[in-house]
């Protein structure tokens, strides 16, 4: 049974290659064919860029498009859209918004961001402050968002807002879809430590969503949210990489470079390198319980070894380079950053430092686990049952 | 860097196994009879011996040909989880982790055929006795001499540390010829063998000194020097051995998890502070991981490359985090996991000796930087 899946998965892919041979078409062609094909989200319904079939063919599509010549590269220009939205259309929209929205998202043609975190709800994201009031067909927003990327190329946005402050936090909360070039909506660069701006601040001022843009029900921004955050987090650290990529390929160079044989840097090395495989093997074993639809903790840890490893690599390899560890070739420059690969280590030292905050902090990926995996009692909650406007902020 | 895909999804062969091993633990080895057992002078019951070759699990990686059930490392490694779970004593580690590996990997059909039946049907208990020097892993220091005298050999050395050598019937002694390393069968009963008990860190797990003072000996395993088999003999073992750290390590985050469910302090369960549960959570990452390289370096033994690396991938990750996650659940139970009372300390010694064993985290990372051209 299963084989006759891969047999029409694997059909449809010669299908798509023929019929739009790589070298030849446009990418935004291609990737427009390759949903119309089922072949985009393969776990999504017909109809809807998928074939209704378990996710692991993806990874052949993947493998064979990318042996083909083709560009799977929209999953990273589109990262948010194609990596989260799409999960939530296909959990919560209706048919005319997955109509509207799937295809040109895969395309590129329309990039997603997602605009959750506020200055005053980071952790707490629950408890943000952006306002959403209704006004006749319309929701009228007023407030500010902070860290979303791609929010300065994106034609549309992922939208939490309080739509009622008046019940506690989790029950006042509705997820909308709102269009990032209408007015009102004002995108500023937000630079790290870097120097660089990855990421933008988003303030809202009167900005008009149409009812038509809200996904699920009023009041249901949250559940819509968890199912945003899930795939938040399979995305960033549920990824099975090749052995020895990443960033502990970057230790390898230096300690090539500079290591001289020390034998305490090449355990402190090696060490390291175990440290990241081990996580790699339990990323492979994850999958592939999941596939066979057998529950475990394997996936939840993901998340938080690869933040904790890529910052023990990056500070290590910087300590292999010695003095030169103290260089920052290219100097700071106050820019939004068009180049992501062959960073020197000394960037990659500090942009690693947000890969256990972003996307979740560890502490929090701690509780869940905690709570979730290992069923230990949750913190008292003071916040639980208060009406949102009384809880203390700041 | 090469790679290799194996599956990790349970069989109903390990499954099966899985149950058994539990359900016979859990009755015929509770941690009570565990605790009692360590107490004795031999740390062991012979009677269980039989019972657990009765059901099959000494011989289980044996070959058919040879009174085993032709099982690999795969399904073998599943009993060794269970007994990590356990603390199980006694001389399984020995025998079929350490033994048996050495024999398949080094000797000769004929060799097999006498050796493995007895070992399969439970009547031969064996060892190796490979070490000497405390931190000499890597046997370049062997003293142990064997001596050529007309068609047989002479041993003679000390071997300090020969994991349950008080109660094996075989000994495998790695002695040193003109030729290079190699590995003597010697009969417990042997002219001129000693073996006294010493005292151990891990009660549950013994330790003999084998003393050699010209005790003859037939022909070494393979008829010749042990060559790399003796290393990747030892690699098999150290995989089989992290399968039972990840198991000791999942009991512990189970103790663990347990207690700070129900033990409340402040009017409140302790696990809903976030000092707490955070190292928990620590626990199960480092477990999941141990469970992982462990679980991998079972199932590539006949890759030679692959395992190369998996095996000290598995032996150092497993080791650091089994010591990590005991020493996190005497913390975790506070002063009750410091009392000779509590379980706690059995599992804080076997982390700690098995360690140790056969290599300690760093010697593996030795091995593993070489293996990966570092």
């Amino acid at each position: 049974m299963t084989d006759r899946d891969l047999d029409r998965v694997e059909g449809l892919i010669s299908q798509l290659l023929e019929e739009h041979p790589p070298a030849e078409t446009p990418e935004t062609e291609f990737w427009g064919a390759q949903y119309d094909l089922g072949l985009a989200w393969v776990w999504h319904p017909e109809g809807e860029g998928g074939l209704g079939l378990p996710r692991r063919y993806q990874t052949v599509i993947n493998r064979r498009l990318t042996e083909a010549g083709a560009s799977i590269d929209n999953r990273a220009r589109n990262v948010l859209g194609i990596g989260m939205g799409a999960g939530v259309l296909a959990a919560h929209g209706t048919p005319e918004q997955k109509q509207r929205w799937l295809r040109p998202m895969f395309t590129t043609e329309e990039i997603w961001c997602q605009m959750f975190s506020e200055p005053g709800a980071g952790s707490d994201v629950a408890g943000l402050a952006t306002m959403a009031v209704k006004d006749g067909d319309e929701w009228v927003v007023n407030g500010q968002k902070v860290w979303t990327t791609l929010a300065h190329l994106a034609k549309w946005g992922m939208l939490v807002a309080r739509t009622d402050p008046g019940v506690p936090k989790h029950q006042g909360l509705t997820y909308f879809v709102v269009d990032m070039e209408s007015s009102g909506v004002e995108v500023r660069p937000l630079y790290q430590i870097t120097g660089e701006a990855e990421f933008n601040e988003v303030f809202f001022n009167d900005a008009r969503i149409p009812d038509a843009n809200r996904i699920d029900a009023v009041g249901a921004g949250w559940r819509v949210a968890l199912t945003t955050l899930m795939n938040e987090r399979v995305a960033i650290g549920g990824n099975t990489v090749p052995r020895g990529s990443g960033r502990i390929a970057e230790a390898i160079d230096a300690w090539k470079r500079y290591g001289g044989g020390d034998p305490a840097l090449r355990d402190e090395l090696v060490r390291l390198w175990s440290e990241v495989e081990a996580a790699r093997l339990t990323a492979i074993r994850a999958d592939e319980m999941a596939d066979a639809g057998i529950p475990g903790p394997e996936g939840s840890t993901g998340k938080l070894a690869w933040a904790d490893n890529n910052k023990a690599v990056m500070s290590f390899t910087l300590e292999l380079m010695g003095l030169d560890g103290t260089l920052f070739p290219g100097g700071y420059e106050l820019i939004r950053p068009t180049e992501f690969e062959n960073r020197p280590p000394q960037h990659g030292f500090l942009r690693t430092r947000a890969n256990s905050i972003e996307g979740g902090t560890s502490e929090v990926m701690l509780n869940i686990l905690a709570e979730r995996v290992l069923g230990l009692p949750g913190d008292p909650r003071v916040d639980k049952d208060l009406p949102w406007k009384e809880v203390p902020r700041g | 860097m090469a790679e290799v895909r194996v599956s990790y999804t349970p069989t109903e062969e390990t499954t099966l196994l899985r149950n058994t091993a539990r359900e016979f633990l859990s009755n015929r080895l509770p941690m009570a009879t565990v605790r009692e057992m360590m107490m004795t002078p031999d740390g062991f019951d012979r009677a269980v011996w039989e019972e657990m070759a009765e059901l099959g699990w000494v011989g289980l990686a044996i070959p058919e040909e040879h009174g085993g059930a032709g099982y690999g490392t795969t399904e073998l490694s599943v009993i060794f989880e269970e007994m990590g779970r356990m603390v199980t004593p006694g001389p399984f580690f020995a025998t079929v982790g350490l033994a048996v590996p050495v024999i398949l990997g080094l000797a000769d059909e004929a060799q097999k055929s006498g050796l493995l039946p007895g070992i399969a049907a439970g009547e031969i208990i064996a060892t190796v006795a490979a070490f000497e020097g405390s931190r000499d892993w890597g046997l370049e220091n062997v003293e142990t001499t064997a001596t050529r005298d007309g068609d047989g050999w002479v041993l003679e050395g000390v071997k300090p540390h020969v994991l349950d050598g008080h109660l094996a019937d075989l000994i495998l002694v790695v002695a040193r010829t003109d030729q290079g390393l190699a590995v003597f069968p010697v009969g417990a009963g042997a002219d001129g063998l000693t073996v006294e008990q010493v005292d151990v860190l891990d009660p549950t797990r013994r330790q003999a000194t084998v003393t050699l003072e010209g005790v003859r000996a037939a022909a070494p395993l393979g008829s010749g020097p042990a060559g790399d088999a003796l290393p990747r003999a030892l690699g098999v073992a150290s995989a089989l051995l992290a399968c039972e750290q990840a198991g000791g390590a999942q009991r512990c985050l189970e103790m663990s998890t347990e207690y700070a469910k129900t033990r409340h302090q402040f009017g409140r369960p302790i696990g809903s502070f976030q000092a707490v549960k955070h190292r928990c959570a620590q626990m199960l990452v480092k477990v999941e991981h141990a469970r992982s390289v462990a679980y991998h370096a079972v199932r590539v033994t006949e890759d030679p490359a692959e395992f190369a690396i998996a095996a000290p991938l598995a032996a150092s990750v497993a080791s650091e985090s089994y010591v990590w996650a005991a020493g996190e659940n005497i913390q975790i139970h506070g002063g009750i996991g410091f009392t000779w009372e509590h379980d706690a300390h059995l599992y804080l010694k076997r982390a700690k000796s098995s360690s140790l064993l056969l290599g300690d985290p760093r010697y593996h990372r030795r091995t593993l930087g070489d293996a990966l051209g570092l």
